[in-house]
Order: C-alpha cells, then structure tokens, then sequence
C-alpha cells in the first residue's frame, strides 16, 4: 500500500527540499552581511530572465541531463555509478580523436559519429570496473570513483604529451576545424534584427539529450531489458529464479550507463570548447548522481532536475559577476540544494509520510 | 518547475540592477582561486594596491567552470569595464575569439604572448630565468648534493619552471641530483598542501635538502614540512620568505603583481602588444630579505648575480622547455 499519493512523493517532497535549502542559504548570505532577496533576484534575473542567461542555463542543463541518466540507468539495476566524471573525459577523448582525425563533409554526420564515439569510449571505461563487479564482486562504487583518477591521469597524459600542439604552453588540443562546429542556439534561433542567445553555450546537443530522456524512458518502462534490469534492481535472487543473468545485466546496465556519461561530451567538448580541455567535465559527473537522485531515477525527473541545477549554475555565475559573495559561498549553496534533496530525503519523507497517515485516518 | 515559475513571475519585470556603465577595470581570476598564496594572489595583491593608491574600485570574478571564461570576458566588456585583466593561459583561447568582437575594449592577460590581435596587452615572463637563478642557490646550499623540485599540476608551464632550475643546479654542480615531482594531474593540485607536505618527506628520504615548491596553494605545505624537518625550502610567485624565516632559501619572484599593477594604472591608455619580462625587466628573479640574509652567502649572491648579468648580455643561454618540449637536464 502506497502511503503517500504519488504527487505528494514526485512534487511535494522535492519542493519542500528546496525550500529548506533555500531557506538555509539565505541564512547564511545573511551572515556574510549580503541581502539574500537582492541575491535571489539576481539569480533568477541572470538565469532565466534573458535568453543569454536561458542559453547557459540550458548549456549546463544539457550535461546534467548525460550525467543525470548515465546514473539512473546504472540506479534502475541498484548499481551505484558515481565514475561518471571519467567517463565523460574519457568521451571527451574519443569525440575529439573523431572531430580532429577525420575529415568532416557537414556537421551532422560528424555529430552521429562523434556521439557514437564518445558513447563508446565511455562504455569502455565503465566495463571494466563493471566486469570486476559482475565477476568478482570488487564493488561499483569503489572501482568506479578510482577510475575517474585514471581518467584525469590518463587525459593529462594524452594532452599534455600526445595531443598538444607542438609548442603550446595550454594542455589542450587543436581546435577543432569549422565544419564539425555544432549549430548554437544563437545560430538557430537569431534573426537579423534580434539576436537570441547571444554569446551562449547552448547547442544543437540539447536536443540530442532530450531524445536520450526519451530512449532512456523507452528503454527502461517499454523494453525486455528495461524490465529485466529493473527486475535485477529489486531482487537479485527474484532475478536469478526468472532467467535473468546477473552478469549480463550488470554489464549492460554499466555499459549504457557509461555511454550516455560519454555522450556528454558532444556538448561541452564538441559543442562548447571546440577543442579538448583538461578540465572539461568540471565535477557535471559528480552533479549527475544529485540529479538522479533528486529526479527519482525517471527520465522527466532528471530532465527538470538538470534545469534546475543549470540554474544554480548559470545564477551562481550572476552572482559571482555582481557582487562580493565569494565563490566558495556559491558552492555552499549549491551543496546545501544536494544535501536537502539527495542525502536529507527521509528527513522531510519520513514526517511527511506520517502526516498522510493521520489526514487518512481522520477521513477513513 | 512550478517554484522555477513563481521566482520568474517574481522577478519578472525588474531591471537587471548591476551591468550599468562602469568604466573601471575588471579583473578575472584563474580557477586557482584569488587567495592561492601565489599567482592569482599576486595579481589581487597589484590590484589592491593600485585601488588603495588611486581610491579607484575594480570588478573581479573568481570562476567556477570552463565555460565561465568566454562568459565573464563578455559580460565584463559589455558592462563597459575597461581595461579586462585575466590571468593564465587557460584564457587565450576565449580570448582570441571575444576580443575582436570588442575592439574598443583594452584587454590584458598574464601568461600568454602568442594572440594576434591589436587591443589585447600579452605579458609573459621568462620564469626560466629566475628558475635558473634560483637552482644555483639550491646546488650551493645543498650538503647532500641532492635537491628537490616539487609542481603543481602537470602542465608545461610547470615543466618549464622545473626546466630552468634544473638547469641552474647542473650550473653550479654538475654532479648534483635533482628529483622532480609533481602533485598531481587535475587542478586540484594546485591546492593540496597536504599532498606537497607528503612529496616533501618523499623527497627527503631520498636525500633531498633543499626543496623548490613551483605548486601555487600545494606549496605552502612543501614550505611547512620542509621547515619543520630542518630543510630549505624555495617559494614562488611571490615573496614566500616570511613564511618560515630562517628555513626559506629565498623565492622565485614573479612579478606578477607589477605587471597588473601597471595595466591598472595605466587605465583605458594601456599599451597592447606582447610584453615578455625576464631577468633585464625584473620581471624575475630571486628574493632577498631579512628572513634569509643568514641563508645566502656573499659567495652565492656574487655567483648568481654573475650569472644573472650573464643571461642577460645573453652569454648564457637557459634552454626554455617550449623550444622543443623536453628539458636537457631534467625529463619528467
């Protein structure tokens, strides 16, 4: 029996969380001797109130969306994948051997081909420590995280002795040439007399990470697989009595997950930077387990928890422009909205829950 | 979404308040954050001594992501700031796209010197040179023949610091070692003294009696060991001597200050083109101060400062690790 009604769960409890978060950083901006309204109005005026402040909002957005399903895919079979950060370079890698070694006749073939790329070079760095799990039971979560420092070693290698153009003080790559440059926002949706998303990073890619919601909705509450992985979820041994290959699954369910931690690269490699960064995934990995958790593993979920975290992106950006609030401040108050809706969930659940049990006695 | 829609609803209708006209200048900060105890420090500390002298106020941003780069150069060239100043070669690439877009706005940028554009002041500094400098400090104060080179993060810039140093110890002993590490490969390494303390102790153990942190944040850590397990330390960037006194051999002086310094003062009139100060400009070189006059000895200063003259009429030569991205005496 379900104890509270589903709205309640999916709307109400997230909302109550944020509240509570923002309650908190208020408290604390006020400490630091700011005006938390002035902050807020900022916030939401750079975010949200432009299409340039929509343009990065959405650009943000966009990775958390990769990351976001990347972690519910592995979630749905209980596997707890927090390696999205090196999966996402490592895509990065592959997207950029892609969009430098080839030749490129239009942007939209390189696009196909890049997303396969970076797809695929994230799956290879999430099988192995999938292969490790399913074999040898060396857990997901330690492999995972250990790997996201290879990854960053690995990188480092590759730009700073391989991939860097011979005298160049930037451990970066080439830039990539102009016909696998991705159509921005701004080159779709500007005309003459206005211009729209003027200078953002959005692209063409959000798009792709909408049709992934979609596939990754399919996959998971229209498929065989999708069932059986959800099947492995809830019950290894119900799993194992029905046929299912704990194995298979596992890998799957890594390998999907990898991929689509690997295809962020299409946006803030292909679409962003035109080259290859260092530093290029900047924790949207780590973002993406907060995502997940807060968007409850559904696709929608992700989609409008990745906006939001866009927002505190693209807003903690605002503020760090114009006003003193240091940029560690910024940090506090984007840790405190995953502290609420990720690790603090029973904390507002579990009153909740209690409060629809007595409104439903006094009515039944 | 619904809490997204009743903020906007709220704010809707107000004025962004700040991205008026300012014609002051603006100073955007590396990812190592203002308070690195080093180059973005550096340049904080030139930017506030140029606003306590002239009563003038500048904008600042310390940035979070890549993508804030390109942002932060825009919204700052269109809320009028004038003269731009940023910090290390991660900008050279947003630069040399937003620049031309803005060509009634100065810009100015530390670390780099290979942009083409006409309204963009390109200072760069021959940090191999006073690397140089103070690797024959090291040598001449080294009973064990054997010295330390701690970076930061594994980049070239750090190469050519470790570069020119080594060179400068093979100069002044030929038959010293030099160990050479790095703290690690992401930016976190430029703020981890926890982890330079334990390179620190690694490199003591194999002998290692005068140590040179090139490592931002993760230096002071090399700093404390090294004080603490009776070693000289070298600092960087900026005057480190005061940390410990007695136990920091002296400081790889960058004058990263100065030169924001100037652009500062010289406002919207600053000379764009490419400025590279070495040893001749005093741009670089080694720090001498009542926390080490005990350390150096009149036959090291003579030494060195002969070494100096000597780089500078261009009679000695330090091999600068771009030329052919390898080091001669040092691989890493």
């Amino acid at each position: 029996m379900e104890v509270m009604p589903k709205w309640a769960d999916v709307v109400l409890i997230p909302l109550i969380s944020l509240l509570l978060a923002a309650i908190l950083s208020a408290l604390v901006i006020i400490g630091i001797g700011e005006d938390p309204i002035a902050a807020v109005k900022l916030m939401v005026e750079g975010a949200l109130g432009s299409t340039y402040g929509w343009g990065y909002t959405l650009y943000y957005a966009t990775n958390f969306i990769f990351t976001g399903l990347a972690v519910s895919v592995a979630f749905h079979a209980r596997l707890f994948n927090i390696g999205g950060e090196g999966q996402a370079m490592l895509g990065g890698l592959g997207v950029a051997l892609v969009c430098i070694y080839l030749p490129w006749p239009h942007w939209s073939l390189a696009l196909i081909f890049a997303s396969l790329a970076g797809a695929l070079f994230g799956a290879a760095w999430a099988a192995i420590p999938a292969y490790l799990q399913a074999r040898r039971g060396s857990h997901i979560v330690i492999t995972t995280i250990m790997f996201n420092f290879i990854a960053a070693a690995v990188l480092n290698y590759v730009l700073v002795n391989l991939m860097r153009p011979k005298g160049s003080m930037d451990p970066a790559s080439q830039r990539f040439p102009d016909a696998v440059h991705l159509p921005s926002f701004q080159d779709m949706f500007s005309t003459a007399e206005t211009a729209l998303f003027r200078g953002a990073p959005v692209n063409v890619t959000f798009f792709v990470a909408v049709l992934a919601c979609v596939a990754v909705w399919l996959l998971i509450w229209r498929t065989r697989l999708g069932y059986e992985i959800r099947a492995y979820g809830h019950s290894e041994t119900g799993a194992l009595y029905a046929g299912i290959s704990p194995f298979r699954i596992t890998m799957i369910a890594m390998l999907i997950s990898g991929g689509l931690a690997g295809l962020m690269a299409i946006n803030n490699v292909m679409g962003e930077a035109e080259r290859l960064v260092l530093n290029a995934t900047e924790g949207a990995g780590f973002i993406g387990i907060a995502v997940a958790l807060m968007g409850r593993s559904h696709p929608f979920g992700v989609f409008l928890a990745a906006i939001l975290f866009g927002f505190l992106y693209q807003g903690g950006a605002e503020l760090a422009l114009w006003t003193t609030i240091p940029r560690e401040l910024i940090v506090v108050i984007q840790a405190l909205v995953i502290l609420f809706t990720g690790a603090l969930d029973n904390m507002v659940r579990m009153p909740l829950e209690r409060l629809f049990l007595w409104l439903r006695k006094r009515s039944g | 979404m619904t809490l997204m829609k009743s903020l906007m609803g709220a704010a809707a209708g107000l004025a962004l308040t700040a991205g008026a006209a300012l014609a002051e200048p603006a100073l955007i900060f590396d990812l190592g954050g203002k308070f690195d105890k080093s180059f973005n420090e550096a340049a904080f500390n030139g930017a506030q001594r140029w606003a306590d002298e002239t009563g003038g106020s500048f904008r600042e941003i310390e940035m979070q992501s890549e993508a804030q780069r390109e942002q932060a150069l825009r919204r700052f060239a269109e809320a009028g700031a004038n003269p731009v100043i940023t910090m290390g070669f991660g900008m050279a690439d947003p630069l040399s796209s937003v620049a031309p877009d803005y060509p009634d706005t100065k810009f100015v940028v530390i670390d780099v010197t290979w942009l083409d554009a006409a309204n963009i002041r390109q200072v760069g500094f021959a940090e191999h040179e006073g690397s140089y400098l103070v690797g024959m400090l090291a040598a001449m104060a080294s009973k064990t023949g054997t010295v330390g080179f701690i970076g930061g993060m594994d980049v070239p810039l750090i190469r050519h610091f470790g570069c020119g140093f080594a060179q400068g110890v093979k100069a002044a002993n030929p038959d010293a070692t030099i160990i050479a590490n790095m703290t690690g490969t992401t930016p976190a390494a430029w703020n981890d003294p926890v982890k330079g303390s334990e390179l620190t102790k690694a490199q003591i153990s194999q002998g290692a009696d005068v140590i040179y942190a090139a490592a931002g944040g993760t230096g002071v850590g090399v700093l404390q060991t090294a004080a603490d397990e009776g070693i000289l330390s070298i600092g960087v960037d900026s005057n480190q001597n005061h940390l410990h006194p007695g136990k920091v051999l002296t400081s790889m002086l960058k004058r990263v200050d100065v030169a924001v310094y100037d652009a500062m003062k010289a406002g919207t009139d600053v000379e764009t083109g490419v400025f590279v100060l070495g040893l001749a400009e005093d741009g670089v070189g080694y720090a001498v101060d009542e926390n080490n006059e005990a350390l150096l000895t009149d036959e090291m200063k003579a030494a060195v400062d002969a070494a100096r003259q000597s780089i500078i009429d261009g009679d000695t030569k330090v091999v600068s690790y771009y030329e052919n991205d390898s080091c001669p005496d040092l691989s890493f």
